[in-house]
C-alpha cells in the first residue's frame, strides 16, 4: 500500500463511474434524497463567509449559489428526512465498519466534506489545486481506483456515497486535469505539479525494539514511540525548515501521518522531498549491519535538541516500559552497541550473575562499572557518544522515507475509517500530543449510536425547533473535538494563503536568487 | 512555461532592418575571462566542420568516461585521479595566463553547445546531460585554482543576480556560533570561516546529509560549501536551457512524437530543408558502450539446459546463490517474511534463474507460511505478477516486467532500514556480521575473509564477492582452466547476481553436460 508499484487503474474504472460533470448547482434540487443529511457538509460560511464577501468576480456567485442550495437542503428537507428516511441510513446497532450500510451513513452524515475541500483548496472558491487533484479509491471489493477528480466538495461527497469506498488516499495536483489525462497527445503534459509534504510512521519499524506487542496491535506504551516521534518531527519542520501549518494525523491503527501543507513545501520538488527525509532520517541499516546510529560529532543541532526531547522518554518509557535488554540475549544486544570490550566483559560478568536485571539497572550499571576503572582502556568519550546513539536508536523517529520523497505518492486522507480497526483517522492536536490515546478514537459505529443517542436526549424539548436543525450531525458526536481542530487548522492556512497571493501581487517578483 | 521560454519570431529581432546590415555583430569572438563557464551565452563565431565534429567528440569522450566512473560507483577522489588524464588528452582547461587557455576555453564552449542541442532530442538525453556536465563542472570546479574560482564566483553574483547573503560576524555568528559550529564542523586550517545564509531549498544535497544549520527555512552554510550552491545553480540552469533547446531541436513538432518513439529514425524525419543545411550532429548513443552492456548481458544470459527450478528446489539450488540472495532466503526461511523491497530483489532474481510465473507465486505462497491464502492474493500476487509483466500497464507488459537487479543497481540504491534485508551484503553488513555469515556459508578459510575486509574497506564489494566466488569454485575453476573449456570472457568479473549463479550452477555440473552453456 505504502512504496511501491501502484496498480494500474483498473479496467473497470470508466465503466464504474457515472460521468460525473461540473453541476452542483442541480445537485440538491434533482435529488433531494442525495441531501437529506448534507449536515456534514454544510458549513462554509463561518470559516469564510468573509473573506467570501470581499473576493470579487464571477467565482463569487457560484459559490454564494452553493451555498444558498446547502441552507436550503439542509433545513427544508432535512425536516422529512429525520422521520422519513431514518432506517435507511441506520445500520443495525452492532453492524461493524465492515458493513456496507455504516460507511455510506459515515460518508452522508460524518465526514467533514467541506472542511477538507477547503483545506485542499486553499480558498474558499473551487479551483485547480481542488479540481486538479487525485482522488484513489479503494472499493469494498478491494479494486482500487486512480485519477479520480473532483471540482466540488459536493462531488467528492456524492461520489463516496455512490462507490462507498472503503478508504480514499489523496495525491497530487496534476497540470491538467487527471480524468482527462488519457486524452493528451504528450505524457509529459500530465504530471503532478504539487502536494502537500507527507510524513508516514508506522509501528511495524519499531517491532525489533518494542517489547510490548507485535504486528498490528498496540497499546498505550507503544504508543509513546509514534509520541516521541511526532515531538522530534514537528520541532524540527517548524523550527528547522520554518513550516507553520502542519497536520498531524491518526492513521487509524498503529502510526501517524503529517501533511505540511504550507505553500512552500507543497511546491517542493522531488529533490527537495528527498533532502527534507534525508535531514530527518537517521536510522540506517538492516539487522545486521550493527549500530544504526553512525553520526559525527558534535551532534548536528537538530540531533541535539531532538536527544534532549528524547531523553527523558527514554528513561521512563523505553527502560521502565519497554524493558528492552531483560533477557540475556537482548542484553547481548546492547552490548554489541557498546565500544570497550573490557568493559562489555565485566557488564556481562555482572549480568550473568543476575540474568534478569531490568533494563533501567543495566543501563546504570555501565556508567557505575566505568566509573569504578574496570577497563583501563576506557575512552569515556566513545563510551558517551555510544550511549548517545543508543538512546538515539530507541526513541529516534523510524519513517517511511520513501513516502515523503515522492511528489506523487499518495496519502489515506484524513477522517477516512481504518477498515481493520473502524476508527476514524481523527487528526492530533501537536499541543496535547502526550494526551491523545490511540484507543480512545471513537469508532465509526459508535459515532453513529451518539447520533441516535442525541437525538434521544435533544427530542423531548420541541421549543428549539429552529436550532435544533442548524446542529450538524458531527457535532453530535465524539468527532466535534477533531472536526473542531481540524476546522482551526483549515482557516489558519486559508488566512495565510490569502496573505500570501496579496503580498505576491505587492512585492511583484523582487525575490530572486 | 516551455511556451514562454520560446521567443515569438515578431519580436526576435527589435533591429530596424534598414540599419541592420550596419550593426555590430553582438558576439562575435567572445572573451573567455575564466576557464569555468556556466554556458549562458550560445556560441556565434564560425568554425570549420572538422572542428564541430572534432570538438564534440572530444567531449563526448569525457562525458561517456566520467560516466563510466559513476557505474563502478567510484569515490569523488578516484574519479578525480582517473579523470585528470584523460581530460588533459581532450579537453585540457589551462590557467588564464596559459597561452593556449583562449583556445581551450573557446573548444569547451563551442563543444558544450553542440551537445547540448544533440542530447535535448530526448527526456532521457536531457537528463542524462545535465547529470554529467554537472559532474564536468563540479569536477573542475574542484580542481581550479583558488584565485581564479573565486573570481569566477564573484563574476556570477555580479552578472546573474547569484549573490550570498554573508551572515553578519557580530550578531550572528556571535549568538549562533556553537551550533554553526556544530552542525558544519571546524574551518580547517588555512580556511576563512564564515557562513553564507539562503533558503535551504537552495543547497538540497547539504540539508539532507546535515551539514548545514537549519534556521526557520534559512540554512547557513559555510564558505566552503559555496561549490555545492554554485554546483546546483548550474544543474538547475542546464536543465532549464535543455528544454529550450529541445524546443529548438531541429525536428518539426510533429514528427516529434515519431522520433520519441524510435530514436534512430531522428534524421529521416528531419525535413530536407534543415538537412540540407546543418552538419550531422554526432549521434550520443554509440561511444556510450557501458551503458547497454547489462542488458546485452542478459539477453545472453541463455540457460542451462540441466536447469528446472521450481518451488520445491529452490532450497536445493539456494547453495549457488551469490551472498545478497542467500541472506534474502535465509531471512525468508527463518521469519517466513520479507520486506517490500528484499521480495522484489528475490522474485526478480528468482525470474532470471528461469523460474516461471506459476512457480514463483507458489514459492512464495509456500514460504509465506503464516499468511492466510486471502491476505496472500490480496496483498502480494500483484507485485509478483507486475514484476513478471504479467499485469500493469502497456510498456511493463511489453518489457515482460522488471529487468533483475545488477550488482550496480544492488550497489548504489539507498542502504537498507531496520528490519530490511535487501541490498549487497558486502556493502550493508558490518564486517564481523559478514565474516560470520561468510562463515556459515562455507567460507572458513583465513585468507579469504581477511582479503573480503580488506575489499570491503576499501568499499570495493564486488571484488570481495568474486572473490568469495572463487573460493567457493577453486577446484572447478581451476580444471575448466587447464582442461581449456572455458575461455577467459567465461571468467570474467561477476557484475550480477543471476550470473554468479549461473556460472556457479554450470561449475557444479561440469560433467553433466559437457558444454558451458554460453
Amino acid at each position: 500500500m505504502p512504496h511501491s508499484i501502484s496498480p494500474e487503474p483498473s479496467p473497470q474504472e470508466d465503466s464504474i463511474l457515472p460521468d460525473a460533470p461540473a453541476r452542483p448547482l442541480e445537485d440538491g434540487l434533482d435529488n433531494p434524497s442525495e441531501e437529506e443529511s448534507s449536515a456534514g457538509t454544510q458549513t462554509i460560511t463561518d470559516v469564510s463567509a468573509d473573506a467570501v464577501s470581499k473576493e470579487s468576480g464571477n467565482l463569487e456567485d457560484i459559490f454564494d449559489d452553493d451555498d444558498e442550495d446547502d441552507e436550503f437542503s439542509s433545513s427544508t428537507p432535512q425536516a422529512s428526512s429525520q422521520t422519513g428516511s431514518q432506517d435507511t441510513i441506520k445500520p443495525a446497532p452492532n453492524a461493524s465498519s465492515s458493513d456496507p450500510e455504516v460507511m455510506k451513513a459515515f460518508y452522508q452524515r460524518l465526514f467533514p466534506f467541506r472542511y477538507l475541500f477547503q483545506w485542499l483548496n486553499h480558498s474558499p472558491s473551487p479551483t485547480n489545486d481542488f479540481g486538479h487533484r487525485e482522488f484513489a479509491f479503494t472499493l469494498r471489493n478491494d479494486a482500487y481506483l486512480r485519477y479520480q477528480s473532483f471540482p466540488t466538495a459536493d462531488l467528492l461527497r456524492k461520489q463516496c456515497i455512490q462507490l462507498n469506498p472503503s478508504r480514499f488516499e489523496i495525491g497530487p495536483v496534476y497540470s491538467t486535469n487527471p480524468r482527462e489525462r488519457k486524452t493528451l497527445r504528450r505524457a509529459t503534459a500530465f504530471r503532478p505539479i504539487s502536494k502537500e509534504l507527507v510524513f508516514d510512521i508506522d509501528m511495524t519499524d519499531y517491532d525489533e525494539i518494542r517489547t510490548c506487542c507485535t504486528g498490528a496491535s498496540i497499546c498505550s506504551r507503544c504508543w509513546t514511540f509514534i509520541t516521541m516521534a511526532i515531538k522530534v518531527v514537528d520541532a524540527a519542520l517548524r523550527d528547522d525548515f520554518g513550516f507553520r501549518h502542519i497536520l498531524w494525523v491518526y492513521s487509524g491503527r498503529r502510526g501517524a501521518h503529517a501533511w505540511v501543507c504550507d505553500r512552500r513545501a507543497r511546491d517542493m520538488d522531488d529533490v527537495k522531498r528527498r533532502a527534507v527525509a534525508g535531514y530527518l532520517e537517521l536510522l540506517k541499516g538492516g539487522d545486521k549491519s550493527g549500530k544504526k546510529v553512525n553520526v559525527k560529532r558534535p551532534l548536528h543541532p537538530h540531533l541535539e535538541r531532538s536527544l534532549g526531547l528524547l531523553r527523558e522518554h527514554f528513561q521512563a518509557d523505553i527502560l521502565c516500559e519497554q524493558d528492552p535488554w531483560a533477557s540475556p540475549e537482548k542484553a547481548a544486544r546492547l552490548l554489541e552497541l557498546l565500544p570497550d570490550k573490557e568493559l562489555n566483559k565485566s557488564l556481562q560478568k555482572k549480568w550473568d550473575s543476575a540474568p534478569l536485571r531490568p533494563s533501567s539497572q543495566k543501563w546504570a550499571d555501565i556508567d557505575a562499572l566505568a566509573a569504578t576503572g574496570a577497563s583501563e582502556s576506557l575512552d569515556t568519550k566513545a563510551l558517551r557518544d555510544a550511549k548517545q546513539g543508543i538512546v538515539l536508536e530507541y526513541t529516534y523517529p523510524r519513517l517511511d522515507a520513501e513516502v515523503s520523497k515522492k511528489l506523487n505518492h499518495l496519502l489515506k486522507s484524513p477522517f477516512c475509517v481504518h477498515p481493520a480497526t473502524g476508527r476514524v483517522c481523527v487528526p492530533i492536536d501537536t499541543r496535547k500530543v502526550e494526551e491523545f490515546d490511540p484507543l480512545g478514537v471513537p469508532t465509526v459505529t459508535e459515532l453513529l449510536a451518539e447520533i441516535d443517542e442525541w437525538a434521544r436526549t435533544h427530542s423531548n424539548g420541541e421549543e428549539g425547533d429552529d436550532e435544533k436543525k442548524k446542529v450538524q450531525d458531527w457535532e453530535k458526536t465524539s468527532l466535534k473535538p477533531y472536526v473542531e481542530y481540524f476546522r482551526t487548522f483549515v482557516a489558519g492556512l486559508l488566512k495565510d494563503e490569502k496573505g500570501a497571493v496579496k503580498r505576491e501581487r505587492e512585492d511583484g517578483e523582487s525575490m530572486e536568487f | 512555461m516551455l511556451a514562454s521560454s520560446r521567443i515569438d519570431p515578431k519580436r526576435r529581432n527589435n533591429l530596424d532592418h534598414r540599419k541592420r546590415q550596419f550593426a555590430q555583430p553582438q558576439w562575435q569572438q567572445q572573451k573567455y575571462e575564466y576557464g569555468l563557464n556556466f554556458y549562458v551565452l550560445p556560441p556565434t563565431a564560425e568554425i570549420t566542420l572538422e572542428e564541430f565534429e572534432e570538438w564534440a567528440i572530444a567531449r563526448l569522450k569525457v562525458l561517456s568516461e566520467l560516466e563510466s566512473c559513476t557505474f563502478r560507483n567510484r569515490t569523488l577522489e578516484e574519479t578525480t585521479n582517473y579523470m585528470t588524464p584523460i581530460l588533459q588528452k581532450h579537453m585540457p582547461l589551462n590557467p588564464s595566463r596559459s597561452s593556449t587557455a583562449q583556445d581551450e576555453r573557446k573548444k569547451d564552449h563551442y563543444s558544450h553547445f553542440i551537445l547540448r542541442l544533440a542530447f535535448s532530442a530526448t527526456e532521457d538525453l536531457r537528463r542524462r546531460f545535465s547529470r554529467l556536465e554537472t559532474m564536468l563542472f563540479r569536477l573542475r570546479y574542484k580542481e581550479e585554482d583558488a584565485r581564479e574560482r573565486k573570481n569566477f564566483v564573484d563574476s556570477l553574483g555580479a552578472t546573474m543576480g547569484m549573490s550570498w547573503e554573508k551572515v553578519s560576524e557580530e550578531e550572528e555568528v556571535q549568538e549562533l556560533g556553537a551550533d554553526l559550529r556544530a552542525a558544519t564542523g571546524y574551518a580547517k586550517k588555512g580556511e576563512d570561516e564564515g557562513w553564507f545564509k539562503v533558503d535551504w531549498e537552495k543547497v538540497p544535497e547539504l540539508v539532507e546529509s546535515r551539514r548545514v544549520l537549519l534556521k526557520r527555512g534559512k540554512a547557513y552554510v559555510p564558505v566552503r560549501e559555496q561549490q555545492s550552491l554554485v554546483v546546483a545553480e548550474f544543474g538547475r540552469r542546464l536543465d532549464a536551457a535543455l528544454e529550450v533547446s529541445w524546443f529548438f531541436y531541429p525536428v518539426s513538432l510533429d514528427d516529434r512524437d515519431v522520433m520519441l518513439m524510435a530514436p534512430g529514425t531522428a534524421y529521416s524525419t528531419r525535413p530536407p530543408s534543415t538537412r540540407r543545411r546543418r552538419p550531422p550532429l554526432p549521434h550520443p548513443r554509440p561511444p556510450f558502450p557501458i551503458l547497454h552492456r547489462p542488458r546485452s548481458n542478459l539477453r545472453r544470459r541463455v540457460l542451462p539446459s540441466g536447469l528446472a527450478p521450481t518451488h520445491q528446489n529452490i532450497d536445493a539450488l539456494s547453495q549457488h546463490f551469490p551472498l545478497c540472495m542467500q541472506h534474502l532466503h535465509r531471512t525468508l526461511r527463518q521469519n517466513s517474511h520479507l520486506k517490500h523491497y528484499g521480495r522484489l530483489q528475490y522474485t526478480l532474481f528468482l525470474k532470471g534463474i528461469g523460474l516461471s510465473l506459476e512457480e514463483c507465486i507458489l514459492f512464495w505462497r509456500r514460504s509465506f507460511k503464516l499468511m492466510t491464502d486471502e491476505k496472500f492474493t490480496k496483498e502480494y500476487k500483484y507485485n509478483i505478477r507486475h514484476a513478471y509483466g504479467d499485469v500493469g500497464g502497456d510498456a511493463n507488459r511489453r518489457g515482460r516486467g522488471y529487468t533483475p537487479y545488477s550488482c550496480q543497481k544492488l550497489l548504489t540504491e539507498a542502504l537498507p532500514g531496520p528490519g530490511q534485508t535487501h541490498g549487497c551484503p558486502y556493502r550493508t553488513f558490518t564486517v564481523d556480521n559478514l565474516a560470520a555469515m561468510l562463515q556459515q556459508t562455507g567460507v572458513s578459510d583465513r585468507e579469504t575473509l581477511k582479503c573480503v575486509r580488506e575489499d570491503v574497506a576499501r568499499q570495493r564489494y564486488h571484488i570481495a564477492c568474486n572473490r568469495v566466488f572463487e573460493y567457493a569454485h577453486k577446484t572447478e575453476i581451476k580444471e575448466v582452466k587447464n582442461k581449456g573449456v572455458w575461455g577467459e570472457a567465461e571468467l570474467d568479473t561477476i557484475l550480477h547476481p543471476n550470473t554468479y549463479f549461473k556460472r556457479s550452477f554450470l561449475l557444479k555440473h561440469l560433467g553433466e553436460e559437457g558444454h558451458s552453456g554460453e
